[in-house]
């Protein structure tokens, strides 16, 4: 049998820079009131959402991704030329084959990256960091680039008063690359598909295209089993990635869960019993929903303001569609 | 031992209270959780799981909707006791 040479990898990886990209139009309650019976004063205190951005038609997944990347790439004070695997999680790119994940490598100027997208919600960046931190041990790639990217804009029921407001559009990218010390720690990550009806499209494509339906598809979820599953659930799993870990809660410096929904963050809080410590991300005030995005996207904002810094230790958790779930603490780039 | 009627009516105040900040002997049997105690759909959420674990009890989430006011909680929560 032939001896094959094994890869060789970095002894650990970390996240190095981060970019974020929020379409130009900001999209106040009032917009949304136009198409439901509701109010902002309702809206607001179901969600915590003021604004949400929503992308033009220029402002595509790619165009986002590319913007969003550009800027974690500087962070990371790399070039682009190093960047050896590109991984795009989104569920709103609509052009099922090839993957954006090339287009993106492509118009970045990387030497070929390997280039893939994955669809994992909510959960998509833990997914893809999980990934990017695989393929930096392992050696597969010196630098990866984690994108999660969505217009959930086009995926939103405007007529549908329980979902209409909850969905915003963006990118957020982080460079992974080589670290001394461990940086990213153990994944807690799974999927419960038994549970696959709680957020999902109303309808397939095929059946939009057949006319068996005349609305276009649409993300549609049950508030009540996603909030208890939310909170309760993932503050289970969010403890086990502290655990898996090896710290505290003591010693964490900063939350950032899926930006989902306020009011799901403040029960998650509460049910983790956090200390008041900790800086909580609560970019979904500003951004709404925007799934696989939210999470690099409430780290850039918190690094731009100085509410986190450099160096911090902060727990992620994305949750959502599947249903997946994805936890990690991470120290701050 | 399972709870009486009125352990789990005190339980259910106890509860409301700290989830929602009403006073606890605003909560009777005859008030509904969204329209007179301001317990909104999310907030009913928190309701319930406190109460499952209070009183030993699995109230799955497509009951929850069934349970408008805390004369229906109690009754659920006598009839599931565990």
């Amino acid at each position: 049998m032939a001896k094959l040479k094994p890869s060789k990898g970095a002894p650990y990886a970390r996240i190095l820079g981060v970019g974020g990209y929020r379409p130009t139009r900001v999209v106040p309650n009032e917009v949304i009131l136009e198409k439901i019976d509701s109010s902002d004063e309702w809206i607001r205190s179901r969600s915590g959402i003021e604004t949400r951005h929503w992308a033009s038609d220029e402002e595509t997944v790619a165009a986002m991704s590319i913007e969003a990347s550009g800027k974690a790439v500087a962070d990371a004070g790399i070039s682009v030329e190093q960047i050896g695997g590109v991984i795009v999680s989104t569920v709103s790119h609509f052009k099922q084959t090839p993957a954006v994940a090339t287009e993106i490598a492509d118009r970045l100027g990387t030497r070929k990256a390997a280039a893939f997208d994955i669809s994992a919600g909510c959960a998509g960046f833990g997914y893809g960091l999980t990934l990017a931190k695989g393929m930096v041990v392992e050696g597969s790639a010196e630098y990866v680039l984690v994108i999660g990217v969505e217009r959930l804009s086009d995926l939103t029921d405007l007529e549908d008063r329980a979902t209409a407001f909850l969905f915003g559009d963006g990118a957020g990218a982080v460079v992974v690359g080589p670290a001394q010390e461990p940086a990213i720690g153990p994944t807690v990550w799974g999927s419960e598909g038994d549970k696959s009806e709680t957020i999902k499209q109303t309808v397939p494509w095929t059946d939009y295209r057949s006319g068996e339906v005349a609305k276009f598809p649409a993300i549609t979820q049950e508030g009540q089993a996603v909030f208890r599953w939310a909170v309760f659930e993932m503050a289970k799993v969010a403890q086990q990635a502290l655990d898996a870990a090896g710290i505290t809660a003591d010693e964490l410096d900063v939350f950032i869960p899926h930006q989902a929904n306020e009011r799901i963050i403040d029960s998650m809080v509460k049910t983790l019993k956090l200390p008041g410590h900790v800086t909580v991300a609560r970019d979904v005030r500003t951004t709404g929903n925007t799934s696989a995005a939210s999470i690099p996207l409430a780290m850039e904002r918190l690094l731009a303001t100085g509410e986190a810094k450099s160096g911090d230790t902060a727990l992620v958790i994305g949750f959502g569609a599947g249903l997946v779930y994805a936890a990690t603490v991470v120290t701050l780039p | 031992m399972a709870a009486t009627q009125e352990e789990i009516v005190a339980g259910l105040a106890d509860i409301v209270n700290e989830i929602a900040g009403i006073p606890v002997e605003d909560v009777q049997l005859d008030k509904s959780f969204t329209d007179d105690l301001d317990v909104d759909s999310l907030s009913m959420v928190e309701v319930v799981v406190a109460a499952e674990e209070r009183f030993d009890v699995k109230i799955p989430d497509e009951d929850v909707k069934n349970l408008k006011t805390v004369g229906d909680a109690t009754d659920y929560i006598l009839k599931h006791q565990g």
